[in-house]
């Protein structure tokens, strides 16, 4: 039987904007707004309620790692803040088993004029280290954020990569039961940033509950089973981790696997019109989740209208880090030709094994190209995306290795090795 | 990094609170983060200065030497019998603490506002840190009272023994106001700028450059509902041998303390549920 490590039972949290709740009140303000209230019986100014959280339910197990995802101001970050009791719900409740460790920012308390030995204590009591645990963890700690040779210099004569190494060092040796993370790992540089990873692989492994807020989906289906979406402060999906993360990208995330023009307001000119752009898997059908392995095709279709002219269908790929990862257009000499009326289907196929993981965002164009330049048709910025997934199984370009790839594209190549002499 | 093995039964609730839990056994439980807040305030206290923790005894010196020519010489006021300066210094001890751990606690929330919105500590260990932190420059300071009143030829009395219980009396004194006036300037940031105000307006209605007995009899119950009457009367004739303080007078500064501080803390308990939101 699994045991929950959390249980929340119709939290909700609703913030009060203006009226008496500001920010900087005065208690001049506050006298004389209780002397107009008195006075004249004047109401008070209209009081504007948030609600940050709506009635959100669900249980944690032990050991289960969860990926909480939703937009900027969905909710994420206000259910960590009332899951680690830095602020009270308004309504419902919560039961949590075992000490919750939160990190809701790598380096809370540090002082830049203490040592870099004095900081990992007071950071780890804060933290709710006991001073023991702290002493037992401080070679690794030190070892891991790689400041060895500084521990007894004032953090302040840190780089700022040595400080937030430092931090989230004390923060990974964390041994609570259950761990609260904000988007942490958005700090460091990318080799940092591995290791991180890394250690936060290892932290869901050894059974203990993770609960990790990112915008990065593709650490999320790396590290979690499981995701819960939020939207507007509710729950609109709880789930296998890879499909709340379809749900939110197909969604939420601006864009989606399938996008259509079927008015006037289509993007194009006077001789051809796109219709509408689909990301497909093998199969023909639109996927916004695509196996690392397969291919996937994009689909253009569009209308040839007025005066014909001849022009390229053309794509390009851009990963959700606003890396260019190709351009690519159909070189068949059939476009060389000025086409004739009507509606076309065509449908680019990028192979498997070469796009790497995350999120993939497709702007298509139709362009002409003459010489010294190309005159674009038809062309939609950001028009669809697809997010790329590694299931993991050994048989991808990675390997068995679990961490980070860095990179937009990764091929599975060839190799061949010869050995000679000895 | 082990694994864990056995779930912790202890189950924590979060829910909107109701009603008033005191909480003292979390306090204990996080001992050890308020032993790291002091140390950290009193390592960071003296950093970069020339000086160093020469400060803590030089700002009840300097006031001394004013304090003695402008009351002790030339307005000539009475001073228990004990030379002016000593009088006054003794004086000055409990008095720079208090007004160092009011200020300081007063301003620990918001200065410390990460601690409050990022992660959770109890709130309660930031303005308590601060009023532990003063007690190290009241140390030094004490050093340079030996050094004075070796040089005036005074010794202190088995009435020495007493030291201890008027210190109490102090930190629950810069309780009393330090606990409400740190929650008081989360949402009103008035309390900045009131303070300098209320701290020297206090210094004069507090028997620093004048004794107790300077107050007129039908005046003295008025007077000791100042709670650092009790205090400075008490340090000086632990100090010096003075007067004894009247019991009277002691008795009622001392229940205005606790039951300041009883008030100060339920009052900060009561309001810290919103701390994080309105800080």
């Amino acid at each position: 039987m699994s045991v929950a490590a959390l249980t929340a039972e119709g939290l909700s949290k609703s913030y009060r904007i203006g009226g008496s709740a500001d920010r900087y009140d005065t208690l001049r303000e506050a006298l004389s707004r209780g002397v107009r209230r008195r006075g004249r019986g004047a109401p008070a100014p209209a009081d504007r309620t948030v609600w940050a959280l709506r009635d959100v339910s669900f249980e944690i197990q032990i050991g289960e790692a969860v990926g909480l995802i939703g937009r900027n101001g969905a909710g994420k970050t206000t259910l960590l803040r009332v899951l680690s009791r830095i602020t009270e719900p308004t309504a419902g409740c919560a039961h949590v088993a075992g000490r919750v460790g939160s990190l809701l920012e790598v380096g809370t308390g540090f002082h830049p004029e203490l040592t870099g030995r004095e900081n990992v204590f007071l950071n780890g009591a804060i933290l709710g280290m006991r001073k023991r645990d702290v002493e037992r963890n401080l070679d690794p700690i030190v070892e891991f954020a790689g400041v060895e040779r500084f521990l007894d210099t004032p953090v302040k004569r840190y780089s700022s990569g040595m400080q937030v190494r430092l931090a989230f060092a004390v923060a990974a040796h964390l041994e609570t039961e259950i761990l609260l993370v904000d988007e942490i790992l958005a700090v460091g540089d990318a080799e940092f940033q591995r290791r991180c990873l890394g250690k936060m692989e290892g932290l869901a492994d050894s059974g203990r509950t993770v609960i990790l807020v990112s915008h990065n989906m593709a650490n999320i289906t790396r590290l979690c089973s499981r995701a819960i979406l939020l939207r507007d402060g509710a729950i609109v999906e709880d789930g296998a981790a890879g499909d709340v993360v379809a749900r939110y990208l197909g969604g939420e995330h601006g864009t989606a696997a399938f996008r259509t023009w079927p008015g006037d307001d289509a993007p194009g000119d006077e001789h051809v019109r796109l219709r509408s752009v689909r990301v497909v898997d093998e199969t023909g059908t639109a996927a916004p989740v695509i196996d690392v392995r397969h291919s996937v095709g994009i689909e253009l279709v569009f209308e040839v209208i007025g005066e014909p002219r001849p022009f390229v269908p053309w794509i390009a790929i851009f990963n959700d880090q606003g890396a260019h990862v190709f351009s690519a257009m159909d070189v068949d000499p059939r476009w060389q030709h000025t086409p004739v009326r009507g509606t076309y289907t065509t449908t680019a196929w990028v192979p498997g094994n070469l796009l790497n993981e995350g999120i993939m965002i497709v702007s298509p164009s139709l362009n002409t190209f003459v010489p010294g330049k190309a005159i674009r048709h038809a062309h939609v910025d950001e028009a669809v995306s697809f997010h790329v997934v590694d299931p993991g199984q050994g048989d991808t370009a990675r390997g068995d290795y679990a961490q980070a790839w860095p990179g937009p594209v990764r091929p599975l190549l060839q190799w061949t090795t010869e050995r000679s002499g000895g | 990094m082990s694994a864990v093995d056995t779930p912790q039964q202890r189950i924590t609730v979060i829910r909107p609170s109701r009603g008033l839990s005191l909480r003292l056994g979390e306090l204990w439980a996080y001992r050890e983060l308020l032993y790291f807040l002091v140390l950290r305030d009193v390592k960071v206290r003296y950093k970069q200065t020339v000086l160093g923790a020469a400060w803590a005894g030089l700002q009840p010196l300097t006031s001394m030497v004013i304090f003695t020519v402008i009351f002790g010489r030339l307005a000539k006021l009475p001073s228990d019998g004990v030379p002016y300066a000593l009088f006054a210094y003794a004086g000055l001890l409990p008095w720079t603490y208090f007004a160092a751990g009011v200020a300081q606690s007063s301003l620990s929330l918001v200065g410390n506002a990460n601690l409050v919105t990022k992660v959770y500590v109890p709130r309660i260990l930031l303005p308590l840190s601060a009023i532990v932190v003063p007690l190290v420059d009241l140390a030094v300071a004490f050093v340079l009272l030996g050094v004075l009143m070796a040089g005036y030829g005074v010794a202190p009395g088995v009435e020495l023994l007493a030291l201890p219980l008027f210190l109490l009396f102090a930190i629950v004194t810069v309780a009393a106001l330090g606990l409400a006036f740190s929650a008081m300037n989360v949402r009103y940031r008035d309390v900045p700028y009131a303070l300098p105000f209320l701290i020297q307006i206090l210094l004069y209605v507090s028997p620093v450059v004048y004794p107790v007995s300077f107050v007129p009899e039908r005046w003295q119950w008025l007077y000791s509902l100042n709670p650092m009457a009790g205090v400075i009367d008490g340090f000086r004739w632990s100090l010096l041998g003075t007067a004894a303080p009247r019991v009277s007078t002691v008795g009622v500064s001392a229940v205005v303390a606790v039951c300041g501080a009883v008030a100060s803390f339920v009052y900060f308990r009561r309001v810290e549920r919103h701390f994080a939101d309105r800080i």
